[in-house]
């Protein structure tokens, strides 16, 4: 104790002292505050490492009260996120389901089996045009027969009522759907065209249903982002409510309000991380569940479909959106309740 | 060091528990303030502290007008005092170290000399060999001398004590007092709230007395 502080120092020079009063205590910032870490960043890097470790020390020391708090999190994220996986999955599967827009051509009956092969041959040439299959009235009949089990309502039939039929699939693929209607347009203006038929309405009310998911999905992961704002907060409320008498000691032996808040928003960042990394568990091991049953399903239907998992980079997302939003909640809770522990 | 003029303080609700408060006391002085309980020597103490705010008059603190000082600046005068007080406040969930490490740890002093300024503190004290322990398992005189220790451990130039023997036995008391001279005789300036007269009277330092919020000018000249 025999050494005076560091502040005593410039104390000698005390008339300039007294005739500069509002300059004094900058200087007394500099030495005791922030200027210590500017002076000193890997001090002050340290003293953050050790805050950030020792905050995850404190949370460790009630680990089923933290594990509620982090799981709470973890599920308000796993939902949003999951429901985007799913609707991320759909939309790759209606990608696959678009390129099988077809244009279907339904001949006048005059012409004969030659000449449609020569109009296919022709439509197929057609830039916006992907493939032409030529389904003769024969080959149609005994597809429809095959296909819809009223093979002897046909049988009673005269003739073949059947028109030949062009199918046309469009290269749909990265083309708007303007430039289908227009190739449509030229193939409807064909004289030997009788009908045509774009099936396309199903591919727009489709995406028309995922667009609407989508935005519901957006609506759910903004109110799950503010309930999971809302648990930090609380935890951290609570937190802060515990530790009024450690705030209030700190606050009398000259702690500031950023070294006072410090723990606190990294216990937020920790709940989120925590959070954010028991949503990304939750949304692996229902994939993994989802496995199965969805390659069975799509063997069913021919396709070599399956679920596509988070990314690494929407893996980042979710976690890193986790330590922000808990970041962000611990911020608000601490604003509003630090402020109100002043030492008795 | 300190300096009061006209200083008073009126609490919401109408107390009055300082009126026209003024001396000074000069840098490596050490004094008593004593009184009734109700005279107005905690808020004294927490005037300087910058606990709470004179309805008028001011504050001067080593040339600084406290009154200036805005809130975000009040942790940075507190740095410049160590306070003592009468319930020793100390964090009972941390070890004896950690709770004398405290005001160190704030000012954002390496490990190493943080660990060398708090063994020299509960050196002074003699605590050394009671670092590790928690404060509950410590005597009341040695919860006291922790708190004290927590109080020089950053070399402040000004002790604030508030009735920091007002739970202890007479000879803990006087051990305690004992301590806060020693501290005086190397330059910390040292204001000490008791009410124990005979204590006061024993040591034979200069002595503030308040009565009703009004400082006994008689005995403040003395």
């Amino acid at each position: 104790m025999r050494r005076r502080p560091p502040q005593a120092s410039p104390r000698p020079a005390r008339a300039p002292a007294e005739a500069a009063p509002r300059r004094r205590p900058r200087g007394a910032r500099r030495t005791g505050g922030r200027g210590g870490g500017a002076r000193r960043p890997l001090v002050y890097l340290q003293r953050h490492a050790q805050v950030f470790i020792g905050t995850l020390g404190t949370l460790s020391r009630t680990p089923l009260t933290s594990l509620m708090t982090a799981l709470v999190i973890g599920i308000a994220l796993a939902l949003p996120a999951g429901l985007y996986v799913l609707l991320h999955n759909a939309e790759r599967l209606s990608g696959g389901w678009q390129g099988s827009a077809r244009i279907s051509l339904y001949l006048k009956d005059t012409v004969d089996d030659a000449g449609a092969r020569a109009l296919a041959a022709r439509v197929g040439a057609m830039p916006g045009v992907r493939a032409v299959r030529y389904i003769s009235p024969a080959q149609g009949l005994r597809e429809f027969r095959a296909a819809s089990g009223f093979g002897a309502a046909l049988d009673a039939l005269q003739s073949n009522p059947l028109p030949p039929v062009l199918v046309v699939r469009p290269a749909l693929r990265g083309a708007d759907p303007q430039a289908v209607q227009a190739l449509l347009k030229r193939l409807r203006a064909l004289p030997e065209v009788a009908m045509a038929q774009l099936d396309l309405a199903w591919v727009r009310r489709l995406y028309a249903i995922m667009a609407l998911a989508q935005r519901g999905v957006g609506i759910v992961a903004a109110l799950l982002a503010l309930a999971v704002l809302l648990v930090v907060g609380n935890t951290i409320r609570l937190d802060i409510q515990n530790r009024r008498e450690q705030i209030e000691v700190t606050k009398l032996v000259g702690g500031t309000d950023a070294f006072i808040r410090r723990p606190f928003l990294y216990g937020g960042i920790w709940y989120g991380l925590a959070g954010g990394g028991i949503a990304w568990l939750l949304i692996e091991v229902a994939l993994w569940l989802l496995q199965g049953p969805v390659r069975r399903l799509s063997l069913l239907y021919h396709s070599d479909f399956a679920l596509a998992a988070l990314g690494p980079a929407a893996s980042l997302a979710l976690i890193g959106g986790g330590a922000a939003l808990g970041l962000l909640g611990s911020w608000l809770a601490v604003g509003r309740h630090l402020a109100q522990i002043e030492p008795r | 060091m300190i300096r009061f003029d006209n200083v008073s303080k009126r609490y919401p609700g109408g107390h009055e528990a300082l009126r026209d408060v003024s001396f000074e006391l000069a840098r490596g002085e050490m004094a008593f303030l004593t009184g009734h309980s109700g005279a107005g020597k905690s808020t004294l103490l927490r005037l300087i502290a910058l606990l709470e705010r004179p309805t008028r008059g001011q504050v001067v603190l080593d040339g600084e007008n406290l009154g200036r000082v805005r809130r975000s600046r009040i942790p940075y005068v507190r740095r410049r005092m160590g306070i003592i007080f009468q319930d020793f406040r100390l964090l009972h969930d941390r070890t004896v170290f950690d709770n004398v490490a405290l005001p160190l740890v704030i000012e954002g002093h390496p490990h190493a000399e943080i660990a060398r300024r708090v063994r020299a503190a509960l050196d002074k004290v003699g605590l050394l060999e009671r670092e590790r322990m928690l404060p509950i398992t410590l005597s009341g005189g040695e919860q006291q001398r922790v708190g004290i220790a927590r109080a020089v451990v950053h070399k402040p130039a000004l002790l604030l004590a508030d009735e920091p023997t007002g739970n202890l036995d007479p000879d803990l008391s006087r051990e305690i007092m004992e301590l806060f001279a020693e501290f005086n005789r190397v330059g910390v300036t040292v204001l000490i709230a008791s009410h124990d007269l005979e204590l006061v009277r024993a040591l034979g330092r200069r002595v503030l007395r308040l009565s009703a919020g009004r400082l006994d000018t008689a005995e403040a000249a003395a």
